[in-house]
């Protein structure tokens, strides 16, 4: 019964969103505030009704309504709750409704929180919304609808992939989703705009929200897929150039991008028709994700969903939405004309410069990802492209990134003096090459690569901290300044560092990390870099839906013990896989990590060990950079765009 | 039943990433062969490179390269030899060879065109003249009035 209200539910919400996508924009055209006002009640409608839908698909998880046949191929009774719950939208069809429900989400907020937008506007934003609604509205129910029942119900389940089983991986899909998804506001702005054919600054602080919001989301849900990849998969990589995860990382990079540019937009009313381009791509980057991860058309280690018939669909939806968007932008695009006026050497350039870098990385990326099907189809090539490629192709620009990053943050407006911005810097830069020398001259012998991450990580993080200083000033009362730095600034400087904490991270773990294969006997200790392992005992236990295999193993160093680490090897019997549970000492220094093999036939265990510096950086400067992020958003500027009755006290020179 | 359910699991368990026993004496010699299968793509599994897969097929390619090295093959040599036998598409860095140019060029072409595109725009807003600003319509000016009369 519940299974079929949720059912109706979505049915009505295609309806809803189908209204709200003509009624508004028709009054919107004819100037007729009542057919306008639609859109408001029926994006809160569209909403609760995918909300009560994607709530009835739960319960039948929850339940484990074995009647469901999406709940036979994806639950198992035996299943922990978190799971059970989890395993809604650890799969291709109970994705899709999160997909449309956060789509939903977004109109509605838009419509709550949107009060000062004009109301022409807002209508065609919500307007615009909707149609991404009735696209994936249609997409489920024609196409891969989550509420077709058994005739005959079997007993129990076929349980969901182990791998998914997985705290990480349980969050990982809605933050990455509320990321995806929240660049369709972005893109409901920017073709509501063309329509509109205008965009001022205003605009600029009515996008930058949404996208800083979807960027935030994107960076949790990236940092949160590495960080299982790298404890779950059992070799302790953290990033493998695949397919689906470039698909997450492009539209990352270009909602960086947009985030950059519609700060031109709304300082310096300039950069309108890139930053309207950008909006466009970033959501469509967001559907090529979407069309890659579900078509299953390359294929990747996510294919746990995939399906190339359903891939057409998305493809049209693709082609519609960037297609018609593009189209729109090329009609009106000379419309935009920019305003401001600044030098060749000022914060206008060096964001310029900033998205140059990310759009062409983000490019590359794109490349490397299509090129395997261009080559086969059109070059009869069969030929692979993975991490070597994407590590020598992309890197430089990352590192000229970071180069740049400090000198154009601490550029002013219009007009700067490069020797000027250069100056407060010199101790920064002496200090971040000393670093890098240091990290040169310990490591004796090995490539470039880590002692540049040193550098390029301090610059930035020092030259972030020179940047705070200088907003300060000279002359007492400095403290109080600090305190009274707008939100956007620490969010800025947060983000900043973050990047280059993240950028050290990466470079010092792929670097310098040390790995160790070998036989171990029970009882006979062995060394691995500067620690000492013991292999106490391997036994055999039962978890809820699994049977393992754990190894007791102590860490020491110097004669002094550090932990125990308990690696595992578990064995799903429903879904007749294995999986390994690596066991990770963590530390700001070095994580220790130690996985466990197959028993050998002389006796003795496999252990494979590794030593992998500086890992935890990576996510530690991802949370701050979506920290940042935050900070930004939470902003007053924001919140008073967002209809907070205050009287402005002036915008903050960021 | 468990013994069945473990005898089931042992039967399941992965081969594994690289086995103690495929492991070579010489360690410089070890070492160019973790290196070297870090670049060659394990072929029935998903964009896994032989030195991370489990897959029987990464295990015989492993231990294949370092055949092939103990035999005195340059690193060049060893790498071409497999892919000699299994095509160009078990490489994981795609050899700069014919079209490949272009996958290698992208990135650098289009940071040169859009360096220049930026260049045009950077000078022309450099040399321009602030546009006037436009009046406000009717709708902004009550607009307007409304936010300052709050």
């Amino acid at each position: 019964m519940i299974t079929e209200l949720g059912h109706f539910a979505l049915v009505l919400a295609f309806g809803v969103a189908l209204v709200q996508m003509v009624v508004p924009m028709w009054g919107a055209w004819r100037g007729r505030a009542s057919w306008m006002a639609v859109a408001e009640p029926a994006a809160g409608a569209q909403f609760a009704l995918i909300a009560l839908s994607f709530g009835a698909l739960m319960w039948a998880f929850i339940t484990s309504d074995f009647s469901l046949r999406l709940v036979v191929a994806n639950s198992h009774s035996a299943k922990p709750m978190l799971y059970k719950i989890s395993g809604t939208w650890g799969n291709h069809e109970g994705s899709m409704l999160l997909w449309v429900l956060i789509v939903a989400l977004f109109g509605a907020m838009a419509a709550w929180f949107g009060g000062n937008l004009p109301p022409r506007l807002r209508a065609r934003v919500l307007s615009v919304q909707a149609a991404i609604g009735v696209a994936f509205l249609a997409f489920i129910l024609f196409t891969s609808n989550p509420f077709l029942r058994m005739g005959t119900p079997p007993f129990d389940g076929q349980d969901l992939n182990p791998l998914l089983q997985d705290p990480g991986l349980a969050f990982h899909p809605p933050f990455l989703y509320l990321g995806y998804v929240g660049l369709s506001m972005s893109f409901s702005f920017a073709v509501a705009a063309l329509i509109e054919g205008r965009v001022d600054a205003a605009w600029g602080r009515w996008v930058r929200p949404w996208t800083l919001a979807a960027w935030v989301f994107l960076t949790i849900g990236i940092a949160l897929g590495s960080w299982w990849a790298y404890y779950e998969l059992g070799w302790g990589g953290f990033w493998f150039w695949d397919p689906v995860e470039n698909a997450s990382f492009m539209p990352w990079l270009l909602a960086a991008a947009l985030l950059h540019s519609a700060i031109v937009v709304e300082k310096r009313e300039s950069l309108k028709s890139w930053t309207i381009l950008l909006a466009i791509l970033a959501f469509g980057f967001s559907l090529i994700g979407t069309f890659i991860v579900r078509s299953g058309l390359l294929t990747s280690v996510h294919a746990f969903a995939n399906d190339p018939e359903r891939g057409v669909f998305i493809l049209a939806i693709l082609g519609f939405f960037t297609g018609g968007a593009l189209v729109l932008y090329s009609m009106r695009a000379s419309v935009l004309e920019a305003k401001g006026v600044f030098g060749l050497l000022s914060r206008e350039t060096a964001l310029v410069v900033n998205n140059l870098l990310l759009a062409v990385a983000c490019f590359v990326v794109f490349v490397g990802t299509m090129w395997p099907l261009v080559a086969e189809m059109f070059l009869d090539r069969k030929l692979s492209v993975g991490p070597p490629f994407f590590n020598a192709a992309f890197t430089p620009f990352m590192v000229a990134l970071g180069l740049i990053l400090p000198i154009g943050s601490a550029m002013p407006w219009k007009r700067a003096k490069i020797m000027r911005a250069l100056y407060p810097l010199r101790y920064a830069f002496v200090l971040a090459l000393a670093l890098g020398g240091l990290a040169f001259a310990m490591q004796s012998g090995r490539g470039l690569l880590g002692p540049i991450g040193m550098f390029l990580g301090a610059w930035l993080v020092m030259g972030t901290v020179v940047d705070l200083m200088q907003r300060l000033g000279r002359g007492p009362g400095k403290l109080r300044r600090l305190r009274r730095l707008p939100r956007a600034d620490w969010g800025k400087a947060t983000a900043h560092g973050g990047l280059g904490v993240t950028m050290a991270g990466i470079a010092g773990l792929m670097a310098w990390a040390v790995d160790d294969i070998r036989v171990a006997q029970i009882d006979t200790p062995f060394d691995v870099g500067s620690y000492t392992l013991t292999l106490n005992e391997v036994r055999e236990e039962r978890g809820p839906n699994y049977l393992t295999t754990i190894a007791e193993l102590t860490l020491a160093q110097d004669g002094a013990k550090i932990a125990t680490l308990r690696p595992e090897k578990r064995f799903y019997p429903v879904a007749q896989m294995p999986t390994t549970e690596a066991a990770i000492d963590y530390n700001l220094a070095r994580d220790v990590y130690v996985v466990i093999g197959d028993a050998q036939d002389g006796g003795g265990w496999a252990v494979r060990t590794y030593i992998k510096p500086m890992t935890n950086w990576i996510w530690i400067g991802c949370a701050l950079m979506a920290l940042g992020g935050l900070l930004s958003l939470s902003d007053r500027r924001f919140r008073v765009a967002a209809g907070a009755r205050k009287q402005p006290e002036g915008v903050p020179a960021e | 039943m468990k013994r069945l359910l473990l005898i089931l699991t042992l039967l399941a368990s992965p081969l594994w990433a690289v086995q103690p026993d495929e492991v070579l004496d010489d360690p410089a010699l070890e070492a160019r062969a973790r290196e070297l299968s870090q670049g060659l793509r394990c072929l029935v599994c998903r964009n896994e490179s032989i030195d991370e897969s489990n897959a029987s097929l990464a295990r015989d390619l492993r231990l294949l390269l370092r055949e092939r090295l103990v035999a005195g093959d340059s690193d060049e040599e060893a790498v071409d030899f497999i892919v000699g036998r299994y095509g160009e598409y078990v490489l994981l860095n795609p050899r700069a060879t014919g079209a490949n140019w272009l996958l290698w060029g992208a990135g650098p072409l289009m940071l040169l065109l859009a360096g220049g595109l930026g260049l045009v725009y950077l000078r022309g807003r450099a040399g321009g003249k602030a546009a006037t600003e436009a009046p406000l319509n009717a709708e902004e000016e009550a607009r307007l009035r409304d936010i300052l009369n709050r």
